[in-house]
């Protein structure tokens, strides 16, 4: 125990943004709900008792992979040119974020679409298609959130409502969306290289 | 040299003075139904609990009327098993989790010296998405067609393991109301954790370093964190559970290669660590009652916030000790054995060092310090029947029996009811602007502790003879006849002394004595505004130099961070 004195009047008082704070938390939370799909998907790998098997019917999406993955390097350019207060550049890259992420919404419907009406895969058929479509499904659902979310910020930005004040905001917006982004290499390693 | 004479923002009162406008009813209800207040979500947190430990004490008694002597027909089977299931879903969902955000949300701002929570919009979204779960739990009772196509509540136990909650043997709407309700709350629970956290990270007042937050604070942090990971995957299994109900689907479906132990592992990977998110708090409310009971700021404070953050981290990787029967492999056991003995370390530094902090103390015992001291005793039991739980050979002859109920009950109840009680008892008159009246406090207290421990000092016994729990009913040749109605007598003095409380409670509200901003010259910045706190907290933000800064306030020839480091 030292007796030395000490004020905090000098030091400024600078603490964690809350908007930050918060998003973080979310994306811990969210991670464990993944990691319980996860572990129900890898744990049930092969144990379907019919098939369909993952083998038979199931294509490595690289194309959707690709669009989702470059999705989180244009929000990073978006971030960047709202930090900078370029609002066009800004909104350019926002609407080629979320043209990417509908391109990959509409690969996995297709995908799905097959799944279904070609290779007669339910939810209902056997365990591989329970874990598949739960497992897919809600990072879908993650990713219609994150859409909505985006097209948001799209339309105040396009009736010029977002400025770089924003800044701070929009990145907090982008956290959310690298999120939904690194969930598919997990899910995907799992579903399209483990499990097929 | 710090400026130890800047007031405390709050002590000044600058509320205008202004006409008590009466407002009509209508709009006191909507001001409540609306409100962002930090405060007011509080209360409402508070009272929900509060009506709600009622609902869950009264499936209680009912249970225990009907065990009190064999072949009793005061319940149907059917209905015990409802009670059984709504009793613990209510005590766990509706009560302990809303207690410990309704101190959360009126206390921790206040404490750091903020004007709200982090996102007060998300804290009235969070509140009302539990209270709607609550709710939907409830209707089930009239709208849940169950077994027998009567009105049934959820009857498959609070843990309702596959495969006992599939479509074939649970038909009806009972467990998809107990599913989907927690589906909800879950979400109000993660709301609040996330915004909890937030606030805790980010609104701290000037010189409120996180080594100088209150301890109480600090327990919230943490339990907010564990919540994160803690109810989430109980929301991804009730999902999956939603969808083989509704969909078809096969996670806990064997016959189509689904495996009932996973909804066991899932389970408990939420259920073990909910037993310390609901306990953690109980310990940060006992953290600030004891030293100011004491008289001495608490022992040990960087080991106690160490310990806290250690416990959080075991709890992770106990649960399968709940799952010793099911056959694990020797290795799966010894693990868990192994980890779940470790929980006891970090906890018996807690317990020492609340003793260290009550010894030479100026004791104090007011009602909430005697719950506070209630709580370290009974903790320490229960900490020891959990120690001899963790043995799996031993787990092997008591699982399931009244031995494991009379444990957990002791953790629940002994530590968990007692120190929501001694928080009532210690933040009432802050929030209220009256104290509760000692007189009846000390009749609820004493009357609660004989209750409690004649209830489930018994069951431990009663276990060891071989009772196994949720049984409707005994032959009357057992040895547990006598045993049974005495538990089921602690239990109706328990139920008398909990009724003294809610008259306490409202009588002590319109006749109580003011209270003033300070009626236990307390340490920490909530004690410093006027009770109860005006909309706005504190008139200037307050600036704070050491963990206890009303002592600094108060004692400006000895403050306290001439010695903390």
């Amino acid at each position: 125990m030292s007796a030395i004195p000490y004020s905090t009047a000098a030091e400024p008082w600078v603490l964690p943004s809350r908007g930050r704070v918060a998003m973080l938390s979310l994306i811990i939370g969210e991670s464990a709900i993944f990691t319980i799909f996860v572990v129900a998907y890898v744990y049930y790998i092969g144990k379907s008792l019919s098939g369909p098997t993952p083998q038979q019917v199931l294509d490595v999406p690289i194309f959707n992979t690709i669009c989702l993955l470059s999705s989180s390097i244009t929000i990073w350019l978006a971030e960047r040119q709202i930090e900078h207060g370029r609002m066009k550049a800004f909104t350019a890259w926002w609407a080629l974020t979320m043209v990417l992420g509908i391109v990959f919404l509409v690969g996995t419907g297709l995908e799905w679409h097959k799944l279904i009406y070609l290779d007669g895969l339910t939810i209902h058929t056997n365990l591989f298609g329970t874990t598949f479509y739960s497992l897919v499904g809600l990072h879908a659902t993650h990713v219609v959130v994150g859409l909505c979310m985006l097209s948001l910020v799209l339309i105040f930005s396009l009736t010029g409502h977002v400025t770089a004040a924003h800044s701070e905001r929009i990145q907090v917006l982008a956290l959310y969306w690298h999120f939904v982004d690194g969930v598919w290499v997990v899910v995907f390693t799992v579903v399209y290289i483990l499990g097929r | 040299m710090a400026d130890q004479s800047v007031p405390i923002g709050g002590a000044l009162d600058l509320t205008p003075a202004r006409p008590e406008e009466r407002a009509s009813v209508l709009e006191w209800l909507h001001g409540w139904v609306v409100t962002v207040d930090h405060k007011r979500l509080g209360m409402l947190y508070m009272i929900y609990a509060i009506v709600f430990i009622l609902v869950g004490g009264a499936e209680a008694i009912a249970i225990r009327i009907q065990l009190a002597v064999p072949h009793n027909h005061f319940l149907s089977p059917e209905l015990y098993n409802e009670m059984f299931t709504m009793h613990g879903t209510t005590m766990v969902f509706l009560v302990g989790m809303m207690y410990l955000f309704g101190f959360g949300n009126y206390m921790v701002p206040l404490m750091i010296g903020a004007r709200d929570m982090a996102f007060p919009r998300l804290n009235a979204f969070s509140f009302w998405m539990s209270a709607f779960g609550g709710l939907l739990l409830y209707y089930s009772f009239i709208g849940g067609f169950g077994l027998y196509g009567m009105g049934a509540a959820p009857d498959v136990g609070w843990w309702a393991y596959a495969p006992l909650t599939a479509r074939a043997f649970s038909p009806g709407h009972a467990t998809d109301y107990w599913a989907l309700a927690l589906i909800v709350m879950g979400f109000g629970t993660l709301g609040s954790a996330i915004n909890m956290i937030a606030t805790a990270l980010s609104l701290r007042c000037k010189g409120m370093t996180l080594m100088r937050m209150p301890l109480f604070v600090w327990l919230m942090l943490v339990v907010s964190a564990l919540i994160l990971v803690t109810i989430t995957p109980l929301t991804a299994a009730q999902i999956m559970l939603t969808i083989d109900r509704y969909l078809g689907g096969h996670f806990f479906d064997t016959q189509a290669g689904g495996s009932a132990t996973i909804w066991m592992h899932f389970f408990w990977i939420f259920g073990h660590p909910e037993v310390y998110v609901l306990v953690l708090p109980a310990f940060g409310i006992a953290s600030e009652v004891i030293p100011v009971f004491s008289r001495k700021a608490i022992f040990g404070y960087p080991a106690m916030v160490a310990a806290t953050v250690g416990i959080a981290f075991v709890s992770l990787g106990v649960w399968a000790h709940h799952m010793f029967t099911i056959g694990m492999t020797s290795v799966g056991n010894t693990f868990f054995v192994l980890s779940t003995m470790l929980v006891g370390i970090p906890t018996g530094i807690k317990i020492f060092n609340w003793i260290a902090t009550v010894w030479g103390g100026k004791i104090r015992f007011k009602t909430p310090m005697l719950f506070a001291l209630a709580f370290v005793f009974q903790f320490l039991i229960a900490g020891l029947t959990g120690i001899m739980l963790a043995v799996a050979p031993w787990d092997w002859q008591l699982h399931n029996s009244y031995f494991v109920i009379a444990h957990f009950h002791y953790i629940l109840v002994g530590a968990i009811v007692f120190n929501l009680f001694a928080g009532i008892y210690y933040w009432y008159p802050k929030a209220t602007g009256r104290m509760l009246s000692e007189t009846l406090g000390k009749w609820h207290f004493w009357l609660f502790l004989i209750g409690f421990h004649v209830t489930f000092d018994t069951m431990h016994f009663v276990g060891f003879l071989g009772m196994p729990r949720s049984i409707y009913t005994y032959e009357p040749n057992r040895g547990w006849n006598d045993l049974n109605l005495i538990i089921s007598l602690g239990g109706i003095i328990q139920g008398i002394a909990v009724l003294i409380f809610a008259w306490n409670l409202v009588q002590s509200y319109f006749r109580g004595k003011e209270a003033g901003n300070d009626p236990w010259d307390a340490w920490t910045l909530e004690w410093s505004v006027p009770s109860p706190p005006p909309a706005y907290n504190f008139a200037t933000d307050p600036e704070v130099h050491s963990r206890r800064p009303l002592w600094d306030l108060k004692h400006p020839e000895d403050p306290d961070w001439k010695y903390e480091q």
